[in-house]
């Protein structure tokens, strides 16, 4: 009877494991069968291309380089700007702050991270485009800078909490045979406790990235929807995801246009795949020791 | 003894004082674990701390290298003098009392690092840079250590992968390293079998002389083996001090009597 029970049980786990497993193949093969055709024609060729026209009525252009260049723009940005205010935020949360302090500071970062991303995105427009604006004297805060700090600002929440966990579980015994050998708190923060965390540190970044890149809604609606290619913070840029957001629901069905956006998601796949066993890798060290 | 005027003869064994603890009392918050410690520790001379688990024996050792400042609520009132310097002064550096006053704690705590690093942290710490330098410095305190031919050929390998016994000894290396001229160890062996333990005690016994060692135990065998002199400390009293041998033959206290001979703790 047990034994039987426990065979349910299994077979019962299996299958729902294996329907997600299928669901994703799924996704993947109708993102493929939908992409496809556009490698026959017009030809894998036209998305190397540095304009992205796709409803020109003089020749249309599916040029991803602008989307992909976006992307990484604000992404890399993004990542700049979230890693030291994160991993220093968790450093001071776990390392340094009173008891009194961490009691507000971690629900609040947990709150933060719990936001959804348009209203992130509402925030961004009302606050901080028109602070970029005025900062850099700009004609429209709508730039990849300004994407970049909404994504920042979200990634941070993950890469702060993820980081004060490996952090405050390095044991105490590294940290007191550090002080009597005569070091003081932040040679023994930056020279043992952080160390001894960093594989925690980097799952947690590789996961707060993660988060954001594939992020839509936020960016779509603050970076300016302008496909240029540009390394220029201050200009307005478009990403890959807001792109496929912005004209997958007006666009001919079958047509080029549509075949491309399906390349794009394809290659945003493939990106976020690659960065997921990223952290997967990095995490499974972090546990490991 | 015959007495010239009124004053005592200075005695030819009267040891050089290297810590002199005057009425000290210490506090968790309000709960006092220390209460009026007089005792002056001998200079190269081992002394060891007995009695009853929660006695204040690992509070009292913190205090002479201010451990417990980093535990929140704490103070202390009285005097304690190392090398005629009072280490709770306004003026005292933390940081070079903790150079001069070594610690090796109960459960071996190596870094996460390689044996070299381990032993070359507190150096660099206090500004050695040069690779030869920290080389020579790392070599000769492995070797202090007594671990040096255990792990000459992997001083790469990481400070965990040593057993116990052998991560207590590089423990105590990274202590030596710094070159102090007092070493706390807290019940360094307890978490050691036998044989370990064993060579805990050799090594104290070649340490000994070279430097101060103040040494908690809770093994009447190893304090009376290792130590020139035993302090006895009853609910945060220090009950009785003096040469161990006297102690453990003649106590002059009833308590300690009991103590050592198994009555109770
Ligand atoms: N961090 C601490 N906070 C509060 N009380 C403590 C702390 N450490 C020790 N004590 C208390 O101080 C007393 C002495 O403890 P301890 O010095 O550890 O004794 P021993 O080392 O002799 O076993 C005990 O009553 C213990 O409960
Ligand atoms: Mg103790």
């Amino acid at each position: 009877m047990q034994k039987w029970k426990e065979k349910a049980v299994k077979l019962g786990l299996l299958g729902a494991s294996s329907t997600s497993i299928l669901i994703v193949l799924l996704i993947f093969f109708y993102l493929i069968k939908e992409a496809l055709p556009f490698a026959l024609d017009p030809g894998l060729s036209s998305l190397s291309g540095s304009l992205w026209a796709p409803t020109s009525m003089l020749k249309e252009s599916f040029g991803i380089l602008p989307l992909l260049t976006g992307s990484l723009l604000v992404t890399a940005m993004a990542t700049i700007i979230a890693i030291p205010v994160g991993v220093i935020a968790a450093i001071y949360i776990s390392e340094i702050a009173r008891p009194a302090e961490r009691e507000v500071l971690k629900p609040f970062i947990e709150l933060l991270a719990a936001l959804p991303s348009v209203v992130i995105g509402f925030f961004g427009l009302v606050v901080f485009v028109p602070l970029v604006k005025s900062v850099f004297g700009l004609s429209t805060g709508l730039t990849a800078l300004t994407g970049a700090l909404l994504l920042a600002l979200m990634a941070i929440p993950t890469i702060i909490s993820i980081s004060e966990d490996a952090i405050s579980s390095v044991p105490s015994s590294y940290k007191q045979a550090s002080l009597a050998l005569g070091a003081s708190k932040l040679e023994t923060i930056f020279k043992i406790t952080v160390p001894a965390a960093l594989s925690g540190i980097v799952a947690s970044i590789t996961l707060g990235i993660g988060r954001v890149i594939g992020e839509t809604m936020a960016v779509l609606m603050v970076t300016g929807n302008a496909a240029v290619v540009t390394m220029n913070p201050l200009t307005s840029v478009r990403t890959m995801t807001a792109t496929i957001a912005a004209e997958m629901g007006e666009v001919a069905f079958g047509s080029h246009h549509y075949r491309a956006l399906f390349w794009v998601a394809l290659i945003l796949l493939g990106i976020t795949f690659a960065l997921n066993i990223l952290a997967q890798k990095a995490l499974s060290k972090y546990k490991l020791g | 003894m015959v007495m010239i005027g009124n004053q005592t003869p200075p005695q030819i064994d009267e040891p050089e004082i290297e810590i002199d603890v005057q009425n000290l009392d210490f506090y968790y918050g309000k709960h006092q674990a220390l209460h009026d410690i007089c005792m002056s520790v001998p200079k190269g001379m081992v002394t060891a701390l007995i009695g009853p688990s929660g006695c204040g024996k690992s509070t009292f050792l913190r205090t002479l290298n201010r451990m417990n400042d980093i535990i929140g609520g704490t103070r202390v009132e009285g005097k304690i003098v190392i090398q005629s310097k009072d280490i709770y002064a306004p003026n005292i550096d933390v940081v070079m009392l903790r150079k001069r006053v070594g610690m090796v704690f109960q459960k071996p705590n190596p870094f996460p690092k390689s044996i070299f690093e381990n032993v070359a942290y507190g150096p660099r710490i206090h500004g050695i840079k040069n690779r030869a330098q920290l080389q020579e410095i790392v070599e000769r305190s492995l070797v202090r250590a007594a671990i040096w031919d255990e792990v000459k050929d992997r001083l790469h390998i990481s400070g965990l992968e040593l057993s116990g016994g052998q991560q207590q000894r590089l423990c105590i290396a990274r202590a030596l390293a710094v070159d102090p001229d007092i070493l706390l160890m807290d019940e360094p062996a307890s978490a050691l079998d036998p044989r370990s333990t064993q060579r805990i005690e050799d090594l104290i016994a070649e340490l000994r002389g070279d430097y101060t060692i103040v040494i908690v135990t809770h093994n009447m065998q190893q304090a009376a083996r290792v130590s020139d002199y035993t302090a006895f400390f009853y609910e945060g009293h220090l009950i009785e001090f003096g040469k161990t041998e006297r102690i453990f033959t003649k106590p002059n206290n009833k308590q300690t009597e009991d103590y050592i001979t198994g009555r109770f703790g």
